[in-house]
């Protein structure tokens, strides 16, 4: 088996699986009807099916060798396009082959409504053009080519096709708000992209190379490099949401149609973020001032502080999930501050902590927006008001909805408490203990607003009409999802052992003893 | 990892397996729900038979998997664990009986009985954690479990409470993870180790007690110190048999649980002593003592009446701990058994003559002796052991913890003690004078006859007579060695020289 994973051609697998999925599920746009569904979900799960088997193939091949370069047609650097993959890139492939394989299950039952079946409907279920899969494909295939990126350039193609069918997503709708929304996140995400565009030019000119390790070889303490830093921090900070540039964001998540909500919401929020990790420690490792993590560092305590109140306020389900997005981005920008704090040794804690609440969250998150999306499917709406007493009617939603919770509380056992424990450890670890309350806070904060829909949900009082039964495959596979990250918990000890490969950071050994 | 490892984690396991499946099970399939979970309560109970007597004879159980740099997830069990296991799993067998009888025909029965096994398979897990990493996942998993036990008749009377229940008990348990953090971060992996796993070198006296506080703060929340404990008397809208285990078993108790592993096997009496950190604990517990007993006496809801009662009574626990002194410290163990099996008797004589006669309230009791002898002679038994009548279990706890505040020096402590003794007396003894020899008031009266052969479901009664005579006996037979006293002796003496007695 070993020599099977030791050929470094898996690593393009998870790129090309659902780009070539994208291809066919557009060409199949041409069918009509019944018979193009059942093609495109066949195709859609068949990319699923192969992302995860190619992720846990790069995972066997990093854990056992170390992290891995790939030569595109043999080309090195800098003429030729590399890949590379290392823990952190192979943590990222699980995280989109976990939720984009629950994502792709779900929009199964999410999209098969017949037409003309309802006259109240808030969401478009039919996906009448069969646009969803080939822009959700794409949208999977750049997020994987942004994680395997070797080099700046690349990350920025990615990270433009990204925004693109993200944005394309959003507008799946065909609502008046839809489109506002899918157009302001357009203009959010070219902006974003521009001005990392704007930093890889200035780096570029500073030091002639675009490949991140020769950058990190070369980059120095310049002004230049600063300007850079800056731009590529302020570009992929608008794109992930950090509070105050997340004005975008509820907007987005609430006019999507719930099975994109749960994949925006739950994955490409995170993979500007983990652009942003990419630049910051490979390339600037060295090079950016220490006081450099507080600016992320205190916009991200505030925005947990923030997101949670602003959630407590809303009376939609899916605008109270988009504030707790706010909320949840906020803790991983604290490992900014935390690592180049005053101990070293609780850097790989820090960044640790962070990198497993982007798998925590994303689990979490998208399961509870798909619940939402089953409360929507059945009962038309997801206005909090009206929802009372829902339990009765559809318990394993409010369940997912509970379940995806605990780790928005960072309770145990559940990844999100394993996160936050370690970004704790890190705050109290180097000396700014101020970081630690805010983590406390937010866990309060998000039980507070968590029960302003658990409360009235779980009264026994008459209930809104359920006038559509969602199809099974939909609150199933939410519930699964949110039984998951409640494990993750449980789950540390490979993960950690997988993230340490490549790290920028040396990690401590697992255990007490 | 051979199977004494495994042990356990299979102890926690069974009745966490039992519940996961009665979930899943229809509300009308009551022969079935019934069978799995008294099959998963045997399991676990001959489980912690067998290990009940590898501790005895001082064989090791441990399950350690490294789950975080620098951290384990560790179960260990030590005679402590076992004091408080074999307490959470007999009670939760008797507590189980009489649910099936207490919520006969009552709707959402899976739910119910899935989180009250879940419930007490966090206890368990409390009990068997090997260090505060595991015990805080324990701890927080109880305060998940329980809160839709909590909120089971789903008003909004009990959302309101429940919303109370979460903030609180997160709150706390919040600052219990502040406090683990810190110490993993001073003194790097804490283990419990009888008689104190720190030295008193890891840090300054100052940070070293400064943690200690943010424990006590942490854990006082479930533990119900005054100020803390507002959400206790407002839980009682929960069914009784939730009331009955947050009080005896499992709530409440892990609080005070958590106390006594912190004082005994983290830090250790004499580096607890040299820090100074007792004294304010004993305050904080006679306020606490004192404040309870005098709520309890101006209250006319039984359940809340009982429920003040328990604020009081918990407190011994942390008091016999915080004194200085071997005896009290057999004082607070032991009562953590013996304010459990008293307590438990008492709730569920309050939801027995709710449910056959409808009556809550004290001012309503008149006669109800004539009516319920069975039931309300148990309640007098446990009452009046709580009030620490010789030989009933009370008493010993109150003796040993006299005796413990006069070798600690603290003889104002013995003054605590006769006062909550007195107002015991104040709230207790008129319940049970009208009960008996009270006029019978109209609901009494007019309460029809009971149905069958017993004054009310058998499946009620039979705990209550069963909890109602281990008081007795826990009493009665304190001087053998396997009793709850001998076994607190046990506890109390390792890692000292004192002898227990034989």
């Amino acid at each position: 088996m070993a020599s099977v994973f030791e050929n470094t051609n898996w690593m393009l697998a998870p790129i090309l699986v659902p780009l070539a999925a994208a291809t066919v599920a557009f060409l199949l746009m041409g069918i009509r009807g019944e018979a193009r569904r059942n093609a495109q979900n066949a195709v859609g799960l068949a990319a699923a099916l192969g992302v995860a088997l190619s992720a846990l193939a790069l995972w066997a091949m990093v854990s056992g060798g170390g992290p891995v370069r790939y030569e595109l047609g043999g080309w090195e650097a800098p003429l030729g396009i590399n890949l590379y993959a290392d823990g952190l890139s192979v943590f990222m492939l699980i995280t989109t082959a976990i939720v984009g394989g629950a994502g792709s299950v779900y929009a199964l039952g999410y999209f098969s409504g017949r037409e003309g079946e309802d006259a109240r409907r808030k969401e478009d279920l039919q996906d009448e053009t069969g646009s969803f899969w080939p822009l959700w494909m794409f949208l999977w295939a750049s997020m994987n080519g942004m994680f395997l990126a070797a080099d700046a350039f690349n990350l920025y193609i990615t990270l433009e096709i990204l925004g693109l069918s993200a944005a394309a997503l959003i507008t799946l709708g065909g609502t008046r708000m839809a489109f506002s929304a899918g157009m302001r996140y357009l203009m959010v995400s070219l902006l974003g992209s521009l001005a990392y565009l704007l930093g890889v030019a200035l780096l570029y000119g500073s030091f002639g190379a675009l490949d991140l390790a020769t950058l990190g070889e070369a980059a120095s303490p310049i002004p230049p490099v600063w300007a850079a830093l800056a731009l590529i921090s302020l570009g992929m900070a608008l794109k992930t949401g950090l509070f105050p540039l997340h004005f975008w964001m509820p907007a987005a998540y609430t006019s999507a149609p719930s099975a994109a909500s749960a994949i925006l919401a739950g994955l490409v929020g995170k993979a500007s973020f983990y652009l942003l990790l990419r630049v910051w420690f490979d390339v600037f490792g060295g090079s950016a001032p220490p006081a450099a993590g507080q600016i992320p560092g205190v916009l991200g305590a505030v925005a947990i502080v923030w997101g949670a109140v602003m959630a407590m306020r809303q009376t939609r389900i899916k605008t109270l999930l988009a504030y707790s997005s706010v909320s949840q981005m906020g803790y991983l920008f604290l490992l900014f501050a935390l690592v180049s704090g005053a101990a070293p040794e609780r850097s790989f804690e820090a960044w640790g902590g962070g990198v497993y609440l982007v798998l925590a969250h994303a689990c979490a998150k998208a399961a509870m927006f798909m619940a939402a999306g089953v409360v929507i499917y059945s009962v038309g709406h997801d206005e909090i008001p009206r929802l009372r007493g829902i339990f009765q009617k559809l318990p394993i939603s409010v369940a997912t909805f509970a379940v995806g919770g605990i780790t928005m509380m960072g309770l145990p056992t559940s990844g999100g408490f394993t996160a936050k424990y370690l970004l704790f450890t890190a705050s109290v670890g180097t000396g700014q203990w101020w970081y630690s309350l805010v983590v406390l806070a937010g866990s309060i904060l998000a039980a507070l607003y968590l029960l302003r829909f658990l409360n009235p949900a779980l009264i026994q009082v008459p209930t809104a009409k359920v006038y559509r039964d969602a199809p099974q495959i939909m609150s199933g596979t939410a519930f699964v999802l949110a039984v998951f990250s409640v494990f993750l918990g449980l789950m540390s000890a490979p993960l950690f052992e997988l993230l340490s490969v490549g790290a920028p950071f040396p990690s401590g050994t697992m255990g007490g003893s | 990892m051979g199977w004494s490892a495994m042990l356990p984690l299979l102890v926690i396991l069974s009745s966490a397996l039992a519940s996961f499946v009665i979930f899943f099970l229809d509300d009308s399939r009551a022969k079935l729900r019934t069978a799995i979970y008294v099959g998963g309560e045997t399991v676990k109970l001959v489980l912690v038979l067998v290990m009940l007597r590898g501790i005895y004879f001082e064989e090791d159980y441990e399950l350690r998997v490294p789950v975080l740099p620098g951290i384990d997830f560790l179960l260990r069990v030590n005679e402590l664990s076992m004091l408080f296991l074999v307490l959470s799993a007999g009670l939760w067998l008797v507590t189980t009986v009489y649910s099936i009888g207490y919520l006969r025909g009552a709707p959402h029965r899976s739910r119910f009985f899935g989180f009250f096994g879940l419930s007490v398979s966090a206890t368990a897990g409390i009990a068997l954690s090997g260090n505060l990493f595991t015990f805080y996942i324990f701890y927080e998993i109880l305060t998940l479990a329980t809160y839709p036990l909590v909120v089971h008749r789903d008003t909004p009377e009990a959302m309101r409470v429940g919303r109370m229940y979460l903030v609180y008990t997160i709150g706390g348990g919040v600052v219990l993870l502040a406090g683990v953090v810190g110490l993993q971060l001073v003194a790097g992996a804490v283990e419990f180790t009888p008689g104190g796993a720190l030295s008193g070198d890891e840090a300054s006296g100052a940070v070293l007690a400064a943690i200690f506080f943010i424990f006590i703060a942490g854990l006082g929340v479930k533990n119900a110190f005054v100020p803390l404990h507002s959400w206790l008397p407002a839980a009682m809208v929960a069914p009784t048999p939730v009331s009955a285990l947050l009080h005896g078993v499992a709530v409440v108790k892990a609080g005070a649980f958590g106390i006594v592993r912190v004082v005994h096997e983290v830090y250790g009496l004499e580096l607890a002593q040299t820090l100074g950190v007792l004294l304010p604990l004993t305050i904080i517990a006679s306020v606490t003592i004192v404040y309870g007993s005098f709520m309890a006496a101006f209250q006319d809801e039984l359940k809340k009446r009982l429920a003040y009662s328990t604020v009081s009574q918990v407190s011994y626990i942390a008091l016999g701990i915080s004194l200085f002194s071997l005896t009290g410290s057999v004082g607070g163990v032991v009562h953590l058994v013996h304010q459990g099996v008293m307590k438990v008797t008492l709730f569920l004589c309050a939801g027995a003559i709710s449910e056959t006669l409808g009556i809550k309230h004290i001012s309503k009791m008149g006669g109800i002796g004539r009516r319920m002898p069975w039931t309300m002679g148990a309640f007098a038994l446990a009452a009046l052991g709580m009030i620490g009548l010789p030989p009933m279990a009370g008493f010993i706890s109150k003796w040993y913890l006299g005796l413990g505040a006069i070798s600690a020096g603290q003889p104002w402590v013995i003054a605590v003690l006769v006062l909550s003794t007195v107002l015991n007396a104040i709230y207790f003894l008129p319940i049970l004078y009208a009960a008996f020899f009270g006029k019978p008031s109209e609901e009494v009266a007019e309460a029809p006859e009971p149905e069958g052969r017993f004054e009310t479901d058998p499946l009620m009664l039979f705990p209550i007579l069963t909890t109602a005579a281990i008081t007795l006996l826990v009493g009665v037979f304190a001087g053998m060695e396997i009793s709850p006293l001998g076994w607190s002796e046990l506890i109390a003496g390792r890692g000292t020289d004192y002898e227990p007695r034989n």
